[in-house]
């Protein structure tokens, strides 16, 4: 597989303050790369420096295996779909699609075919000769797309594109630009701080933090093994148990909780024996009032708080005993658990290879009100 | 829920209203209504006053008067045009170069010269340019003019003047639809391929047109009937049409063929206006928006 995109140990610096930090990754030829992190971790502006708006501190940007140092945005091979998408108002349709080929002086037939043809693959052939704000969130969207895709980049760059549109019709464009990808076949890199998005479309996607990527993986892999102790709470949800820990054997630890209780964790990760560390175990990992001569597993004795109905993404609130700190586990609607009511008492449950434990540390998944 | 009373609105509005009707009424319609009699109205051979085309036919027929209007036109699109050229990188740089701070400072610099009369600022420049003014001055006493030449009296410098006045008038507007076009929309057509001064070209001065073309008609119209500045920077050579209408009516004594001559100059402007919106293919109604 050829590398459409190279970055190697880029840095931004604002000032003093460092927006990207040593940042260094390959996208293949073809892939749909994602970009995952919470608002203000500096994911565009790699991405501004990827386009070529920014000059880069320090590091390297190759694309195709061509050094991008100092070229202009509007010589580089990559194309980019704004936040706010950044149709132009003053041109209809046709026009905007139009408006790259234009500026390389393609002759008028063959951008009448390419413009046709693109406008057909996104699925709006008859909207050519219309004005942008006649156009839905989602019909604009697509304009979009097609107006980088129509210059055939060696990689599409998108700024969280989704973010403008409401929940049902992102769900849609999600699932529709997927195909669109995979269908096209450019490679795709795709900044989002929405973990569904990234994890639903993408190929590999980094986990960025304060300017650092923090893992770079498949979404499989980021879910059931991420690398520290942000990925886990970052990615998907996570419940976050303070524990002490000691080794039992290699790869199988004790974590001794705030409710007196010892749990088994075990995975293939060393770590040191102290305490200050954080257990995760994810909702879904949970089973409720498991059977007793289930073997092997981790339980939890708690009390129901709090019941939060929410279709099939239904959770409880529960209480361990001896704790006052809350967990959520989720509650699979399938019958088995219509029974449990508030301030019932279960047993929780869970695979010790399902938990993985980081040294405990604390930063800020999203911003506070 | 309490429904407003109609009769009192209908009460509130007319209290606004009639001042308002009433100055235009008074000093703008009326005004204009008697010098619109006047000029259909002429003395016969016999000294007997009746209705006659006479005085617009004067316009056509002496080649002075249609040459003025000529030559007024000719330059006011010129000022315009210059203006425009330079109020767009301008005001440009005040919405997307300069910072917020430095921002609100660069406007207040913009205002600052219209605080004075233009009469001030016309004798500002005079004082500056004359003979024996600061710049003559200054260019002797550095060697680069071994004496003293006058600057003022000559349609370069008309041409400045009436620039200068008219500059912010074209600033303003221009501003105001420039602030709402969306950085992103320059940086995509960046992203696609466009040099500078193809994102000027395409995307920058559409977006400004409604702007730009209610900048335009405001300085036209300030320039066609500007009568100061051509007058005292231009000097006797530079022929103005409102001097042509100021001669008739004060020097001739001639106010019914002075009020033909204005409403001439009205009527061209308003057409040469009509004809650039139409050009342009703007809606007249988003332009004066």
């Amino acid at each position: 597989m050829k590398t459409a995109l190279s970055v190697h140990n880029l840095t931004k610096m604002f000032g003093d303050f460092t927006a990207v930090n040593g940042v260094s990754f390959d996208v293949e030829d073809g892939k749909f790369f994602s970009i995952l992190g919470p608002s203000g971790c500096g994911k565009t502006t790699l991405l501004r420096m990827i386009a070529g708006f920014f000059e880069p501190t320090g590091g390297q940007i190759k694309i195709r295996e061509k050094d991008m140092a100092g070229v202009e945005p509007n010589r580089r091979p990559v194309n980019l779909v704004f936040q706010h998408l950044a149709l132009f108002p003053m041109m209809n349709v046709y026009e905007n699609v139009a408006f790259g080929l234009r500026r390389r002086h393609v002759s008028d037939s063959d951008i009448n075919k390419k413009v046709t043809s693109m406008l057909e693959r996104v699925g709006l052939p008859e909207h050519a000769k219309k004005k942008i704000s006649q156009l839905s969130g989602g019909q604009k969207q697509r304009i979009a797309i097609a107006r980088c895709l129509v210059l055939d980049p060696s990689v599409l760059l998108l700024d969280e594109p989704l973010g403008a549109l409401d929940a049902k019709l992102r769900e849609y464009m999600k699932v529709e630009l997927k195909k669109l990808q995979s269908d096209v076949g450019t490679t795709f890199v795709y900044i989002t701080h929405d973990q569904s998005e990234a994890m639903v479309m993408s190929d590999y996607v980094a986990v960025m933090n304060s300017g650092q990527f923090e893992q770079i993986d498949t979404p499989q892999n980021l879910y059931n093994n991420p690398h520290s102790s942000f990925v886990a709470q970052f990615v998907g949800n996570n419940n976050k148990l303070t524990v002490d820990l000691s080794s039992k054997s290699s790869g199988v630890y004790t974590a001794l909780y705030k409710d007196g209780q010892k749990y088994e964790v075990s995975g293939d990760f060393s770590l040191e024996e102290g305490n200050e560390f954080d257990m995760f175990v994810r909702p879904e990992a949970f089973v409720i009032n498991a059977p007793e001569s289930a073997k092997g597993l981790n339980t939890i004795k708690c009390e129901v708080k709090e019941i939060l109905f929410d279709g099939g993404n239904s959770q409880l609130l529960v209480i361990p005993e001896g704790t006052v700190e809350e967990l959520v586990v989720a509650l699979p609607q399938n019958k088995l658990y219509d029974s449990i009511s508030r301030k019932d008492r279960i047993r929780i449950s869970w695979n010790p290879t399902a938990s993985v434990c980081f040294r405990k540390e604390e930063f800020k998944i999203y911003d506070d009100a | 829920m309490m429904m407003p009373d109609r009769r009192k609105i209908r009460w509130s509005f007319f209290v606004f209203f009639i001042p308002v009707f009433l100055w235009l009424l008074l000093l703008i319609v009326l005004p204009q209504l008697e010098l619109l009699r006047m000029s259909f109205v002429g003395n016969d051979f016999y000294g007997e006053s009746g209705f006659t085309l006479r005085n617009y036919g004067a316009f056509f027929s002496d080649h002075i008067y249609w040459l003025t209007f000529v030559r007024t036109t000719g330059y006011a699109l010129l000022v315009t045009f210059i203006v425009l050229i330079i109020a767009l990188p301008v005001a440009f740089f005040i919405t997307k170069v300069a910072n917020l701070k430095v921002n609100g400072f660069l406007m207040v610099l913009l205002l600052v010269p219209f605080w004075v009369s233009e009469l001030v600022r016309v004798y500002g420049w005079m004082i500056l340019l004359r003979e024996s003014g600061i710049l003559n001055h200054f260019l002797v006493s550095i060697g680069i003019l071994k004496q003293p030449v006058e600057m003022l009296y000559n349609d370069i410098t008309m041409v400045m003047g009436l620039v200068y006045t008219t500059m912010l008038f074209m600033i303003v507007p221009i501003i105001g639809v420039m602030e709402n076009l969306d950085d992103s929309l320059i940086e995509a057509a960046n992203d696609l391929g466009a040099k500078k001064l193809t994102i000027w070209k395409t995307i920058i001065i559409p977006y400004c047109m409604p702007g730009i073309l209610s900048g335009s008609i405001i300085v036209f119209m300030l320039v066609m009937g500007s009568y100061l500045t051509p007058n005292l920077m231009g000097g006797k050579n530079s022929l103005w049409f409102t001097e042509q209408i100021y001669n008739q009516m004060i020097i001739y004594f001639n106010w019914n063929q002075g009020a033909a001559f204005g409403f001439l100059l009205l009527l061209m402007s308003s057409l040469i206006i009509w004809v650039a919106i139409k050009v342009t293919g703007q809606d007249w109604r988003r332009v004066i928006k």
